[in-house]
């Protein structure tokens, strides 16, 4: 008995994780029609970034190529285990809105070349995590302040599991205010409806692009901080990720956040009973209900058609 | 009538060149390389049936090749023989297409493309983690290479002349199919679905005829990777090998016969030399990708020669001003 609620209480947690790598994926997809092949290398990065502030602080510099460049610390080290989550996610965040600017927004429109450019950067960005932070696996401790467990009755939930839990949930009802109620998610939602017109009436709608994309950048990046002391980090976490927020929004339909929501938690459960029940087959499992949806529901459980 | 005998001097020249590659490439590291060039524009060409004919991107192709080299290195393992084992493998893979097709074909464009990476990640699992079947990242070895007609093709030149025959055939029935009915109708799919329908094609059928000759392809393609390596391990399967496949058609150039066969060998040879000095080949790659869509969108080959007529015409004097603004609008 007690091993189910386990198993429930991981499933839930791994479900929060995935929340907040795929509700990025899913406004980006949804949105802007952009198939962003980066954001598992955005979770990936994110995490690395955290391990590193809560390890060192960012630290520049040493030999690459034969040139020696001096050790610069740029971010000194941090403590707090959501201060340095944030930041992670900030810089994350920033690189995302540069890739956006820069590079995708001159391919407006043309799917390939988007698919193209996003998997060749997810490539260099995985190159670049192993070439700095090496082969080995990275795992934080799980932060102090969230070590233990609460008793209810004779079991014992770690809080820090159900800590993730508590953020995704916030983070999913602070983006539906967001999207739903608030002047700016009203000019997001004008923008995806009918781009032009909403030029016309004095929306930039490109700077808005840029906003949804660098926060969902941002979102992966923090979920991956988060994620850390669960799964750790190591080479090959971005494409393992990439499948997971790719089902997700098969599942709940792109765009929306109910959607991201069940989806992550039905693939958190899928894959934690999954492993646990048939160790040999978990990864195939997961994809079921992706290929049940796709034949009896193309657009996803909570997806509206894409005209 | 000139240009057609131009055209059969180039064939013939580069056909003469290829017969007798191992007689003046000598060394069998080379010969080698060759051998993998040519697997791999059979591999190319398969999936330009579906991106450049087709206008479906699949980013699933290395599944349906590792399924090929799995089956066979499986069944070869276990004591089955090669006829049984390639035979097995091939109708397998068609199986597999097929549910691939069915699935994936519920949308085009990137839905598609999401769907096919999404059934390429499960073969990678299945090959990862159900390690009582494939053995997991260990692998799985076949010690033989088969000997068809008494021909033996353990040493590379016995191995490079049946890979050039494959991949002879393959280039003459891509011709044929591209130049078929079937080969028409399906670029008209790619290019007016809506019209193909009203004018009473079966635009789904269709697709998914062609996913199943592109699937068969690349069976035969994985087979003879794992015939040439003699060995095949998870890796073959991961999204690397689809991105590295894809980069090949589109590298070359889409829709063309030519092209992924440049592509295959421009990236077997970079990946070959990058290697010998640098573990990085992922970053390459990725940069590759990226350089390419930033300043060759159309494809190596066909950008190539754009901007070499670019230049040309900045050399040339009394340019007209229209001529080199409508070159520029080309360029975007």
């Amino acid at each position: 008995m007690s091993l189910w609620l386990t198993l429930a209480v991981n499933s839930i947690a791994l479900g929060g994780l995935l929340f907040l790598l795929s509700v990025g994926f899913s406004l980006i997809f949804g949105l802007m029609r952009i198939p962003n092949l980066l954001h598992g290398s955005f979770f990936m990065l994110g995490a690395y970034l955290g391990v590193s502030l809560l390890a060192t602080g960012i630290v520049i510099g040493g030999t690459a190529f034969g040139i020696t460049v001096p050790r610069i610390t740029l971010i000194p080290q941090i403590s707090n285990f959501f201060l340095a989550a944030l930041i992670s996610g900030a810089l994350v965040a920033a690189v995302g809105g540069v890739i956006e600017r820069f590079l995708l927004r001159r391919l407006a429109g043309q799917e390939l070349p988007q698919v193209l450019l996003t998997l060749g950067f997810a490539f260099i960005i995985g190159d670049i995590c192993l070439m700095i932070w090496t082969g080995d696996p990275w795992q934080p401790a799980t932060p102090s302040q969230l070590a233990g467990a609460v008793r209810v009755g004779s079991l014992f939930f770690p809080i820090y599991r159900l800590a993730i839990v508590a953020v995704a949930v916030v983070i999913a009802i602070a983006l539906w205010l967001m999207i739903d109620w608030t002047r700016l998610g009203a000019m997001i939602r004008a923008g995806v409806d009918d781009a032009p017109i909403a030029r016309v009436v004095g929306i930039k709608v490109s700077q808005l692009f840029t906003l949804i994309f660098s926060l969902g950048a941002g979102l992966a990046a923090f979920g991956g901080v988060m994620g850390a002391p669960y799964l750790s980090v190591y080479p090959g976490l971005d494409f393992e990720m990439l499948p997971l927020a790719l089902i997700v929004v098969i599942l709940g339909g792109s765009g929306s956040l109910l959607g991201a929501l069940v989806g992550s938690f039905l693939i958190g459960f899928l894959y934690n009973f999954g492993q646990a029940m048939f160790p040999d087959l978990a990864y195939v499992i997961l994809f079921l209900p992706m290929l049940l949806v796709l034949v009896l529901r193309p657009q996803g459980l909570f997806g509206r058609v894409m005209t | 009538m000139r240009r057609i005998t131009l055209r059969h001097a180039w064939l013939a020249g580069a056909l003469v060149l290829l017969a007798t590659l191992p007689a003046w490439m000598g060394n069998s590291y080379y010969i080698n390389i060759a051998s993998q060039i040519l697997l791999f524009a059979v591999f190319a060409l398969a999936l330009n049936t579906l991106v450049g004919y087709g206008g479906l991107v699949s980013l699933g192709h290395a599944g349906l090749f590792a399924i090929a080299g799995y089956t066979g290195g499986l069944l070869l393992a276990a004591g089955y023989g090669h006829f049984t084992a390639d035979l097995a493998a091939i109708l397998v893979t068609l199986a597999a297409s097929a549910v691939f097709a069915l699935l994936a074909l519920r949308s085009t464009g990137i839905g598609f493309l999401m769907i096919t990476l999404a059934l390429g990640q499960i073969v990678w699992g299945i090959a990862y983690r159900w390690q009582s079947l494939t053995g997991g990242d260990n692998g799985v070895n076949v010690s033989t290479r088969p000997a068809p007609f008494g021909f033996s093709l353990s040493g590379a030149d016995g191995f490079y002349y049946a890979t050039l025959i494959v991949f002879l055939v393959a280039v003459a029935t891509m011709a044929v199919f591209v130049r078929s009915p079937f080969g028409a109708s399906l670029r008209g799919t790619r290019d007016q679905a809506r019209r193909m329908t009203a004018l009473g094609y079966n635009v789904w059928l269709i697709r998914f005829l062609a996913f199943l000759v592109s699937g068969f392809w690349s069976a035969v393609a994985g087979l003879l990777f794992v015939y040439y390596n003699q060995f095949i391990s998870p890796q073959v399967a991961a999204l690397t090998g689809s991105a590295e496949v894809l980069l090949m058609v589109i590298s070359g150039g889409t829709a063309t016969l030519l092209g992924p066969i440049a592509g295959a060998a421009i990236v077997v040879v970079m990946k070959n030399v990058v290697s010998a000095y640098v573990e990085r080949w992922n970053l390459v790659l990725g940069v590759i990708f990226v350089a390419i869509i930033s300043f060759m969108p159309e494809g190596l080959v066909p950008g190539s020669v754009r901007l070499w007529r670019m230049g040309w015409q900045a050399l040339k004097p009394h340019r007209n001003p229209l001529v080199t603004s409508a070159v520029k609008e080309e360029g975007r």
